[in-house]
């Protein structure tokens, strides 16, 4: 291992300043937002990014013999670019889709569908988003193919023995996440991609938790398909990404048919464009996809391996905070460096969706619900729990505000402390 | 009471404490379930009429947030009495109206839930013919 260099914490009293949000108030307060985990602030770089586009050199891409086509079409395969070095990629592997949703679809209609067959099994885990379980559940369903999904212990980890008593040569996809957005837990899938490269299998990382927090090789991870969405990593909207291997996208037919992602088109058949523009069918969102570019540089500026430091402390100190809360239940890993900047959490007495109304009367954004992972809820024994997420922008001071409100939360309830 | 405080009044968080009518008949003429994946909130109501279609009793059973709960218990404690046509005439205002408090459009669904899980009875009992004479 590389020595690192010591980090230089994030000077975050500027940095606050390049996102315009953290000044709304909200019932009479300043935000307290601690839901980046279902989607990030943006920066004015993003936002004004989006801006220049529409207001200066707004024309379709790939088409136009003019400058402003030219100007956009660059500014749109820079992009991929951009987001390319983010993930230690190649630009052709970098396939801009609407969100992380949409790869898992990609990869479910163009490869599963083609290459899973019957008596065949796809491998998840019961800590997946629905995004990536209820795509799986179609491929087994269409091919007749079985789902597994690996367990998770008692601390919210994957069960690795388990893991390895379902993979088999039958194994045709194992899709994890690399970071739960419930348990906070950090997977290794470097581990599990060998495990289930030795099988045969085909690997893909649900990266949407992880890409906005760490650094991410995924020449190192040696994953064949990796999903994420723009909007969770500072980017606008409608974005996300699929990463895909060079030789397995070239030998995939396409998922969507029409404009651009063709090379030539005859009455009754056409040929396929090249790689990625083979899987960017129709005009895409362009200003978005420059704005992931933009959020791309800015996660690269400020640096993801500080990112990761600056959240960690907080997560620490807000597990730290939230324990000594008589009453409140924690899920997820008791180790820290097992987890990342997400907690869930349940206070005994109140429902998760009265607390987050309450914290909302003092401008604390948190979510609350299923989480869209409602097979974990199942395995956790609850019905829904409270989720604080936390993100470069966030601070010490928001974690204490989060503990008054749930202090004030209970105090309301009648469970004083 | 700060002006944070009312957020949940203490009516609200009376019933959320001790839900009125709450339990279950074995038979009921009108008796149905609903859920709110939003919050995993449930709510099922059971309403025994009487001859004339007027309610005689009344209980629900469910669990979820204080708003589901403390609104269905709200409800019931409107129903004794009340003509089945007089029951089909009460209205999402109605509802808002017993809670006092602003809910926003996410918590309307948990607010309404029982109102909803009533209607549904309602049409199913319609559906079915007359009441069972008890």
């Amino acid at each position: 291992m590389q020595l690192k260099e010591a980090l230089q914490p994030l000077d975050i009293e500027s940095l606050r300043k390049d996102f315009p949000i953290l000044q709304r108030m909200v019932n009479g307060h300043l935000i307290t937002y601690l839901d980046s985990a279902a989607t990030s602030q943006k920066p004015k770089q993003v936002i004004l990014a989006l801006e220049d586009y529409y207001k200066r050199y707004n024309a379709n891409i790939h088409r136009g013999v003019y400058k402003l086509s030219e100007e956009a079409t660059q500014a749109y395969e820079d992009a991929h670019t951009k987001v390319a070095s983010l993930i230690d990629a190649s630009f052709d592997e970098i396939i801009f889709t609407r969100n992380a949703t949409e790869g898992f679809n990609l990869v479910a209609y163009a490869w599963g569908l083609e290459h899973v067959k019957e008596g065949d099994n796809i491998i998840v885990s019961w800590m997946e988003h629905h995004s990536n379980l209820v795509p799986w559940q179609f491929v087994a369903r269409q091919n007749g193919a079985v789902l597994k999904h690996i367990r998770i212990t008692e601390d919210g980890l994957l069960d690795m023995d388990h893991f390895l008593s379902i993979l088999d040569e039958r194994t045709k996809i194992v899709s994890i996440t690399q970071f739960s957005n419930v348990l906070g837990t950090i997977n290794d899938v470097k581990t599990i991609g060998k495990l289930s490269h030795e099988k045969g299998a085909v690997f893909i990382v649900d990266a949407a938790q992880s890409v906005p927090h760490f650094a991410i090789s995924v020449k190192e991870i040696d994953c064949d398909f990796m999903a994420f969405s723009g909007h969770k990593m500072l980017g606008p909207t409608g974005i996300g990404v699929l990463y895909g291997k060079k030789d397995i996208l070239n030998t995939m037919r396409p998922f969507l048919y029409g404009g651009d992602m063709i090379s030539e088109v005859n009455l009754d058949k056409s040929s396929w464009n090249e790689i990625p523009w083979k899987f960017e069918a129709g005009t895409p969102n362009i200003a978005g996809g420059i704005g992931l570019g933009v959020a791309a540089d800015y996660l690269l500026g400020v640096g993801l391996d500080r990112i990761f430091e600056h959240t960690r402390n907080i997560t620490k100190y807000a597990l730290q905070k939230l324990s000594e809360i008589p009453g409140v239940v924690i899920y997820g890993p008791k180790e820290i460096n097992l987890r990342g900047g997400v907690i869930s959490f349940n206070v005994k007495g109140i429902h998760a969706h009265d607390l987050a109304s309450i914290l909302d009367r003092f401008g604390i954004a948190i979510r609350a619900g299923h989480h869209c992972a409602m097979p974990l809820m199942k395995r956790l024994g609850i019905q829904a729990c409270a989720r604080a997420s936390f993100y470069l922008y966030n601070t010490l001071e928001d974690v204490d505000k989060l503990i008054e409100g749930i202090n004030e939360a209970r105090r309301i309830f009648g469970y004083v402390s | 009471m700060s002006a944070e405080e009312m957020v949940y009044r203490e009516n609200i968080l009376a019933h959320y404490r001790e839900p009125q009518n709450f339990g279950e008949f074995e038979i009921a003429d009108i008796c149905n379930k609903g859920l709110n994946p939003l919050c995993g909130d449930a709510v099922e109501i059971f309403v025994r009429l009487n001859g004339d279609k007027v309610v005689e009793d009344v209980r629900f059973k469910g669990s979820g947030c204080a708003i589901s709960q403390a609104s269905a218990s709200m409800l019931t404690e409107t129903l004794k009495g009340k003509s089945l046509e007089e029951v089909k005439n009460i209205s999402k205002e109605d509802i808002l109206g017993m809670l006092g408090i602003p809910i926003g459009p996410v918590r309307l669904k948990c607010a309404l839930l029982s109102l909803r899980v009533l209607e549904g009875g309602i049409v199913k009992f319609e559906e079915n013919g007359v009441a069972n004479e008890s």
